[in-house]
């Protein structure tokens, strides 16, 4: 009957509300639900033609109190708008936006990870007589209207993995990627290939993607959003939220919770407008290109207005991506540029592009992740200073170029010839000169007294007592610089006592001579990051550069000005990250080291911009690029998207340093979890750890509360982490700085300038 | 002899253990707080990462370690007058009574009963056929087994070889590995008993799973 699917439409459509709403009482609320009860009182005495009129009336009113209802919403209901099980989701997108699709990877459950999708699909345009069907990767999350095993569009490590296959599959059959972001963020777990590992792999991947790639937000929940968020055109549907970490997780944080204590509603309503999540405030730092109207309280899948609206913004999107750096456009490129409203379809562009265009889109994409974030950040340098450190990069550029491309190159070459020629020389003096050589030793037999009187002398060395003079024995403290925590008398026992028995270490030898490393079981007692600055990396000697880049509070978030403030008194720093030059062992290197004592060693806008500073100054002067973690926690959250922005940025970075030939080398410290780890540290080809640091995604709270699981006290290990093919070596702390040199005497590319 | 009623009889009057907590090393000894007859917990959690209930902490150059419970228990005396002075190692601190599981009963009987015969190495193990044979056609408690007897197979690395048994003449009371699995060392494999002691052990064994009443 078709009054009765009106009813229960209209039945859903209360329910979606007070969902959206969370049970707040509201005027329109109430009055909606009372004029549906009496409806449905009178429902049967009601001749059919009174209750289709009645049923106009009221859907009349539910449409008017929707739009009301929407200007109403809080950034907390926009978060249940997406998760909530009405909205449209990515099969609904495929059926309604696309002229034909073919969904690749399984079927439902029989899926490798159901929560992510990726098909195959085609829009079909009519040009001229002509029909033409425009191919494109669709790579989504999908939510299934609430289905259990698609985990809410919570991505194993091994579905992201599978998205990185097909957008590989894109680039080699030249076709542009769409994706759809529902995520409320990764599944947490370490296992190959790692819920970090796999979102730093796609970041890498695809920052230099030879395709172009559109993608839409609703639901963007941190890593999950950025393992296929880096895109060249970046939509948003105006009621998504795109941000570093759910309102929920906030509130935990913020709240100080622990062990599954749940936050209060109004805390984590809090959290959800004080991170700037909702797409107008997206728009407004610049992490999104467009923000697409959704209709009055969210899409859901029977708004088939909205998807065409979709279907067209996707197709512009998709034109304007393309027709940037395609070489034929004329006057099409105008167009697409003009228009911004109606006739995007009337446009016909070819989405395949030439080897020189996926370039210069490459390098458009780059580009534009790179201009992102500036007001988030404060550069203490005057207008004057940035001039001159701009020159310089220039002059480093160039200098670089001349001495190891132009003449380097040359010079390599002529080695190269001087080389061959001098072992030509050796074999045939060699073959000359031995026969002779034997000869004449057989004819004078005892021409050997000298030998003898050395190995006197070996043998004397060996067998009398060592001498102080002589530098055999240890005097001092072999470090230049020891923990203040070594000043104090007092003893300390290992962790590892009970399966070790590791005696009592007295806290002067521990920290001093024996650097924090229990001398029977090898155990690292965290250090100070001082000690690896003075200690391995020369601080003293080096150069630190753009020291006055500063960390603030872009979304004024509650009291964070404070605590800011205080990290930056305790530390005597402006950011967590202090980037210098150095030499190791006499090797000029970039060094960016993130130091866990200021804010956790998290990475907003400041750090984020140093970083890819360092980078950048580390692929002018072809220097090798070393990143040493002390600890880092993640992104900061107070800092909101502006944050998590920094994972594509730096990664992006990461990417174009390497490309150029360089040596990027991660070595971590202490404990490092989350965005840094899924973004610029995991996808360095050369990780390793000091020994017993921890390695991870989610810390053991997140994933207990996520997945359900407890996890065993070690499963974040360096040593787990290197089994499961993480890292890829553990270090002793006190050698560090012979691994370092080691490592860049064998590892890297093309463009160090000691090669 | 092991008589067995007379072990039964022992657990049965005193139906705990008694652990001793004995300082570890020297040091100025700091109670909890726990008076005799306060219940206290052992190790928890699934990987038994939480640690039991604090009982004292013993300082010693500055260095002050929490001694705490090993098994869930109750206390049953504590040497306050002990309280902030300096022990040396090996003193007793706390005792705590330990009211034994069934579990732990049967184990206790079954360990002076059985002779338990251990994995010599990480393997695969399957009883030779004649054996195989025998324990499928009439119980495993019909398979006597002598010293210096090959009786079971060692399957490791698709390498097959014989294992003789060593220990007392028996019978096979229990099997503690299945078709396939594999064992570790160190694990007992099967536990013999003397001939004459079968149904005494199989009774006390039964009347133990029905009566024990746990704390």
């Amino acid at each position: 009957m078709d009054a009765e699917k009106r009813i229960q439409r209209l039945k859903d459509r209360l329910t979606y509300i007070r969902d959206i709403f969370a049970n707040k009482e509201d005027n329109s609320v109430r009055l909606l639900a009372a004029k549906l009860e009496e409806i449905l009182g009178r429902e049967e005495a009601m001749p059919g033609s009174v209750l289709s009129e009645e049923l106009n009336r009221i859907e009349e009113l539910f449409d008017f109190s929707e739009r009301k209802l929407d200007t109403l919403l809080s950034p907390m209901d926009r978060v249940r708008i997406v998760r909530h099980p009405q909205r449209m989701c990515l099969k609904d997108i495929l059926e309604n936006v696309y002229d034909n699709y073919t969904e690749i990877g399984g079927r439902g459950e029989f899926n490798i990870d159901p929560a992510m999708l990726i098909a195959r699909a085609y829009f079909t345009r009519k040009v001229g007589d002509r029909i033409i069907n425009q191919m494109v990767m669709v790579i989504g999350q999908e939510k299934g209207h609430g289905e259990a095993f698609r985990n809410g569009g919570s991505v194993k490590p091994w579905g992201n993995a599978k998205a990185l296959h097909y957008m590989k599959v894109a680039e080699t059959e030249n076709i542009p990627v769409h994706t759809f972001i529902f995520t409320p963020g990764a599944y947490p777990v370490e296992d190959w290939p790692g819920a970090a590992q796999q979102i730093a792999r796609n970041l890498y991947e695809m920052a230099a993607l030879k395709a172009p790639v559109i993608s839409v937000f609703s639901e963007g929940g941190s890593g999950g959003a950025e393992a296929i968020g880096l895109a060249d055109r970046r939509l948003m549907l105006s009621h998504g939220y795109y941000s570093v970490i759910s309102p929920e997780g906030a509130a935990a944080i913020e709240g100080g919770l622990r062990g599954g204590d749940r936050a209060s509603p109004e805390l984590i309503e809090k959290c959800a407008s004080r991170l700037c999540i909702t797409a107008e405030d997206n728009l407004r730092n610049g992490y999104i290109d467009r923000v697409l109207q959704e209709p009055p309280l969210g899409a859901r899948p029977n708004h088939y207005e909205f998807f065409r609206e979709l279907r067209r913004e996707l197709i512009q999107a998709t034109n304007e991506a393309v027709s940037e750096v395609k070489s034929m456009k004329l006057y099409r490129a105008m167009a697409v540029r003009a228009s911004k409203s109606d006739d995007a379809e009337s446009i016909f562009m070819r989405w395949n592009l030439s080897s020189s265009a996926l370039n210069r889109l490459v390098e458009l994409r780059q580009a534009k992740f790179r201009n992102m974030s500036r007001h988030a950040r404060f550069d203490g340098a005057g207008f004057l200073k940035r001039g001159v450190a701009v020159t310089k990069g220039a002059i480093w550029a160039t200098h670089s170029f001349f001495r190891y491309d132009v003449l380097g190159r040359q010079k390599k070459r002529l080695d190269a010839m001087f080389e061959d020629l001098g072992a030509e020389a050796h074999l045939v003096r060699h073959k000359l000169l031995m026969p002779l050589k034997k000869t004449i030793d057989k004819m004078l037999p005892g021409n050997n007294g000298e030998p003898l009187r050395k190995s006197e002398e070996a043998r004397d060395k060996l067998t009398r007592l060592s001498c102080p003079d002589d530098g055999a024995c240890l005097v001092g403290s072999e470090w230049v610089w020891t923990s203040p925590r070594s000043q104090e008398d007092r003893t300390i026992s290992c962790p590892n006592v009970r399966t070790h028995h590791c005696p009592d270490l007295w806290v002067p030898d521990l920290f001093g001579d024996f650097a924090g490393v229990c001398p029977s079981c090898g155990h690292h007692f965290p250090m100070e990051y001082r000690w690896y600055l003075e200690n391995t990396f020369g601080y003293r000697e080096s150069r630190e550069f753009n020291r006055q880049i500063e960390s603030v509070n872009p979304l004024n978030y509650e009291q964070f000005d404070l605590k800011l403030d205080k990290a930056k008194k305790n530390t005597g720093l402006k950011s967590a990250c202090i980037t210098f030059e150095t030499s190791i062992e006499s090797v000029d290197t970039v060094v960016a080291v993130l130091c866990a004592p200021f804010r956790g060693g998290s990475v907003g806008a400041a750090e984020g911009e140093k970083f890819i500073c360092a980078a950048e100054r580390a692929g002018r002067k072809r220097q090798p690029f070393i990143a040493y973690v002390h600890g880092t926690a993640g992104i900061r959250i107070q800092e909101g998207v502006n944050g998590v922005i920094q994972m594509p940025r730096c990664t992006i970075a990461v990417r174009r340093y390497i490309d150029a030939g360089g040596l990027y080398l991660v070595l971590y410290d202490t404990n490092s979890y989350a965005g840094p780890v899924a973004s610029f540290l995991g996808c360095s080809p050369y990780q390793f750890a000091v020994q017993s640091s921890n390695i991870g995604f989610a810390g053991p709270g997140v994933i207990t509360e996520t997945t359900g699981m407890t996890i065993a006290p070690d499963y974040h290990r360096a040593y787990h982490a290197l089994s499961r093919g993480h890292i890829h070596g553990i270090w002793d702390r006190r050698e560090v700085k012979k691994n370092l040199h080691q490592s860049l005497l064998t590892m890297g590319g093309r463009n160090l300038y000691y090669r | 002899m092991l008589n067995i009623k007379e072990l039964l009889d022992k657990v049965k009057a005193s139906p705990y253990r008694e652990i001793v907590i004995h300082a570890p090393h020297t040091g100025v000894v700091e109670f909890a707080g726990l008076k005799p007859g306060d219940r206290v917990q052992g190790l928890t959690g699934d990987y038994k990462e939480k640690p039991g209930t604090l009982l004292a902490s013993l300082t010693r150059e500055k260095n002050k370690k929490s001694i705490t419970a090993p098994e869930q228990g109750q206390v049953e005396n504590i040497r306050t007058e002990l309280e902030g002075s300096f022990v040396e190692a090996g003193e007793p601190l706390v005792t705590i009574k330990h009211y034994l599981t069934r579990k732990e009963v049967i184990e206790l009987v079954l360990q002076e009963a059985l002779f338990l015969f251990r994995a010599p190495e990480r393997a695969k193990f399957y009883f030779v056929p004649e054996v195989d044979q025998k324990l499928k056609v009439s119980g495993k408690r019909s398979v006597k087994v002598h010293e210096g007897m090959e009786f079971l197979i060692v399957s490791r690395m698709k390498r097959e070889t014989p294992l003789a048994y060593s220990g007392p003449d028996g019978i096979i009371y229990s099997v503690y590995f299945g078709r396939g699995d594999t064992v570790d060392e160190g694990e007992p494999l099967i536990g013999v008993c003397p001939e004459d002691q079968l149904t005494v052990i199989q009774d006390v064994v039964a009347r133990i799973q029905s009566e024990w009443e746990e704390e």
